[in-house]
């Protein structure tokens, strides 16, 4: 070694040709360029935010519309007095007595004051077990159960509606228009068929609706003459002779329809394929089968108190065909006569947020769904948590660094990646069929989301155990902490925001998923509240997708109500892990 | 002469009255090598670090000086592929003896960092950290005493005496780095290791801290390790010059300063390089 010390050689002096001029051409020209490449950026990201902010506003809203009809219900409030012999078998007032009672029948007894003149079997079936939902007298008993000395005095009783019936008065059966009759209209009878006469042009419009439904019709069976016609071509023998025959008829049918929308003057049949038209007069409601300019012929559905000229009337339109609706004629006028005698009303649903599940869409409640998926978060926060914790803390503070750790960190990585119904497979194959864990619980459930939701937990845990500054570490250390005080005394609170951050977003996808529980059996149909995570149960994604599936009109606003439930869970779950990660988060 | 000479002369007979006679060392070292996976770190390095007294490493940047100090309490051993081989013993006892608990070690050698790193606790916490760790106070009033006594002698009492439950991370930079001098004097260690102390302070600061330092002397053993030779001229009474992992030259500060034999010690003081 020389006693001397070298100095590196100097770099070669390099001096740029061209030099920055405030107001040369070119730099002037670079100068906008790079400018117009700022403002373009911003642009793009401003456009960005604003079509994800249009697209959250759409589906949020839309949403929510859709949701409304279902935290609203339709109930009846009727005078009636419970009988003890209904409801009391043998005087006693018991709650086990009391809950067997025929409540039906009260409803029932309650509901027939206004249609005294229902008699026959098929009309009240359709009155009462299709317009009063199967469960319309359970606040009733609820009331006097807690109360049996309500038995025998009058009182006014709530009875829910069906949900066609709720459906019918929050507007989404049909569309509907209603109008006062411009002069008095005079009825030939009370009951039966009847002769309505109005004033001239009274029905001009109504007579102008049924045709354009008539003409609507007929270019409609017009269309699926020419659609059969071209699917004629290749076939031959008995399929193109029945084809030929179908082709036949609906021409025929589209001629006698566009014949009728064009008869001129005279009068239109009212049958169930068009527009239904139902007058409210003196009391009762009727039902035009044929209807002219200034007269027409029905039938009563509600019986009129007297027949004659009637001042105040009006007319009704009930937009869709009484064929493509749940509900006829009479019901809806059943409905409309219970809702002018004013026993109808509008309440909170507090019965969606309270109760089970149920197959009647009235009775339906999230509340099974709800208690549901936060058993199944507790199981599954319980276990990844501390597992996930420490296995990033093992990984990233003690474990050595070699092949094994490199292997393992891997296929951390990769398990995040898995498709989650195949996390649901191994739940069915281990939890359910080698350990026999019940089926369908929140349990098992717990279990294979806690396996799915790890992956995150770990890897966002060890990204923040990395973060956390080494000269923390080194202070512990250079205090003489040993390696796991200055790990869980110092390191660790350091890092629990990162940790929870991560956690939320494992929870919150948790949350969110179907596929593995479909196959641990949380599909299943389940009417009560669980009350234990060895339940059996259903989450609220899974009770998403089941009421999604269903028919009835009803379910399709259960749907969106559900789905604004798991959006206020979510908030609620993701606010609550914030605030503690607020009270961890530290300034260093 | 010239004028880094000057001032490193005239630093030293103002503030640190060298002391002449050579007491007894705390550590000596002997035959040191340091490796960090195939770099050879620090080569064959032997030195005596006398008791209660402070000893300056100077040297630029890269040379081992941190290194050699990090050996001194072992926190080489969190590094995986540090290696360390040679004799280094603390007050005669072997510290790389697989006996030792190197947790003990440090509680006996403190350490200082270049960025002050107090703990996001309150100023009470911090002071008291290592000596709940240690068991060192039997009760609530030994704790608080410790921490009261911790403090005045890292003089920062005055200052944070009504405001212990505050952070320590809401003090001011000086400040900081003084309560990471009261926290590792607090368990009572034999030696303070300071690496680079001043880097990240201002002139006023640093000046409060190298007085701390000259007060603290009377009580523990300092090793510092620095890039201002004027700083190592004012505080400390030993110098040691590092350059590529060799200790080029050792010796009473005043020495060093005035009359190195090692023309790099002199080319390296006088600012030639470095």
């Amino acid at each position: 070694m020389t006693d001397t010390l070298q100095t590196p050689p100097a770099a070669p002096a390099f001096t740029p040709k061209k030099r920055v001029r405030f107001d040369s051409p070119e730099a002037v020209a670079l100068v906008r360029k790079r400018y117009g490449v700022e403002r373009r950026f911003k642009a793009y990201g401003i456009a960005a935010v604003a079509f994800a902010a249009i697209f959250i506003v759409i589906l949020v809203s839309d949403i929510l519309i859709k949701a409304y009809p279902a935290f609203t219900e339709h109930r009846l409030n009727v005078p009636l007095t419970v009988s003890a012999e209904r409801v009391a078998a043998g005087g006693k007032t018991d709650r086990e007595t009391l809950m067997q009672g025929d409540w039906a029948a009260v409803a029932r007894e309650g509901v027939s004051q206004y249609f005294p003149e229902v008699t026959a079997r098929s009309q009240r079936n359709k009155l009462y077990n299709e317009l009063i939902s199967i469960g319309g007298a359970d606040d009733l008993r609820t009331k006097v159960v807690a109360d049996p000395s309500l038995i025998g005095k009058p009182m006014t009783a709530p009875i829910l509606l069906s949900d066609d019936a709720d459906l019918y008065f929050k507007g989404h059966m049909t569309a509907k228009s209603e109008r006062a009759a411009r002069a008095a209209l005079t009825v030939s009878d009370t009951k039966g068929d009847v002769t309505v006469t109005a004033g001239a042009g009274e029905f001009a419009e109504e007579l102008r609706i049924i045709r354009s439904n008539l003409s609507n019709d007929a270019q409609k069976a017009q269309r699926e003459v020419t659609r059969l016609t071209t699917a004629l071509g290749p076939l031959t023998g008995d399929k193109r002779a029945a084809l030929q025959e179908q082709i036949n008829r609906q021409t025929a049918t589209a001629a006698d329809l566009d014949q009728r929308a064009k008869a001129q003057g005279g009068s239109a049949i009212i049958d169930a394929k068009v527009s239904s038209i139902l007058i409210k007069v003196n009391g009762g409601i009727v039902r035009l089968t044929e209807v002219g300019n200034d007269s027409a012929k029905g039938t009563v559905l509600t019986p009129l108190k007297a027949a004659g000229a009637a001042t105040s009337s009006r007319i009704m339109t009930l937009m869709s065909p009484e064929d493509s609706r749940k509900l006829s004629d009479q019901q809806i006028a059943w409905l409309e006569k219970l809702q002018d005698e004013k026993v109808v009303s509008r309440h909170f649903n507090s019965r969606f947020l309270f109760s089970g599940d149920s197959r009647e869409a009235e009775l339906a409640g999230i509340l099974g769904g709800l208690v549901g998926s936060a058993l199944t978060m507790l199981v599954t926060l319980g276990l990844c948590l501390p597992i996930g914790v420490g296995a990033a803390i093992y990984l990233e503070e003690f474990a050595p660094k070699n092949r094994i750790t490199d292997l393992i960190e891997v296929n951390i990585n990769n398990l995040a990646a898995v498709p989650s119904i195949v996390f649901g497979l191994l739940g069915l194959a281990i939890f359910l069929n080698t350990f026999g864990l019940p089926r369908s619980s929140p349990l098992v459930g717990g279990l294979v989301l806690a396996l799915l939701v790890l992956p995150t937990i770990i890897i966002s845990a060890r990204a923040a155990l990395r973060a956390v500054p080494p000269s923390i570490r080194e202070a512990a250390l250079g205090i003489g902490a040993s390696h796991q005080q200055a790990v869980f005394q110092h390191v660790l609170p350091l890092a629990m925001p990162g940790i929870l951050t991560g956690t939320i977003i494992g929870m919150a996808h948790a949350l969110g998923e179907t596929a593995p529980l479909l196959m641990i059996g949380m599909i299943a149909f389940i009417l009560e509240v669980p009350q234990a995570i060895s339940q059996s149960a259903t989450v609220l994604p899974v009770q998403i997708f089941l009421w999604s599936d269903l028919p009835e009109l009803a379910f399709q606003a259960k749907t969106a109500a559900a789905i604004v439930v798991l959006l206020i869970f979510l908030f609620v779950m993701n606010g609550a892990a914030i605030m503690l990660r607020k009270r961890f988060e530290r300034r260093w | 002469m010239n004028t880094v000479q000057e001032q490193a002369a005239a630093a030293m007979s103002a503030a640190a009255p060298a002391a002449e006679a050579a007491p007894a060392a705390a550590v000596t070292a002997r035959n040191v090598n340091v490796y960090y996976g195939d770099k050879h770190a620090i080569k064959n390095l032997s030195v005596d670090i006398p008791e209660r007294a402070v000893t300056a490493f100077i040297g630029p940047s890269g040379c081992g000086k941190s290194t050699f100090l990090r050996c001194i309490n072992r926190m080489n051993d969190t590094i995986p592929i540090c290696r360390v081989t040679g004799d280094i013993k603390l007050q005669g006892e072997d510290i790389y003896n697989p006996k030792l608990d190197v947790v003990q070690l440090r509680a006996r050698v403190g350490m200082v960092f270049q960025k002050p790193n107090p703990f996001p606790k309150s100023i009470f916490d911090n002071v008291a950290y290592g000596p709940r760790i240690h068991g060192l106070t039997s009760s609530k009033e030994e704790l608080t005493a410790l921490v009261e006594s911790s403090l005045r002698k890292a003089s920062l009492w005055e200052e944070v005496k009504d405001r212990l439950t505050d952070s320590g991370t809401g003090l001011s930079g000086g400040q900081q780095q003084r309560l990471c001098i009261a926290r590792a004097i607090a368990v009572s260690p034999d030696i303070i290791l300071m690496d680079e102390p001043c880097s990240a302070l201002d002139p006023i600061a640093t000046a409060r801290i190298e007085e701390l330092i000259d007060e603290l002397r009377q009580n523990f053993t300092i090793v510092i390790v620095t890039h201002s030779m004027q700083q190592a001229a004012r505080v400390s009474q030993k110098t040691a010059f590092f350059h590529l992992g060799n200790l080029v030259e050792e010796g009473p500060t005043k020495t060093i300063f005035t009359a190195p034999t090692d023309k790099r010690t002199q080319d390296y003081i006088t600012g030639r390089f470095g």
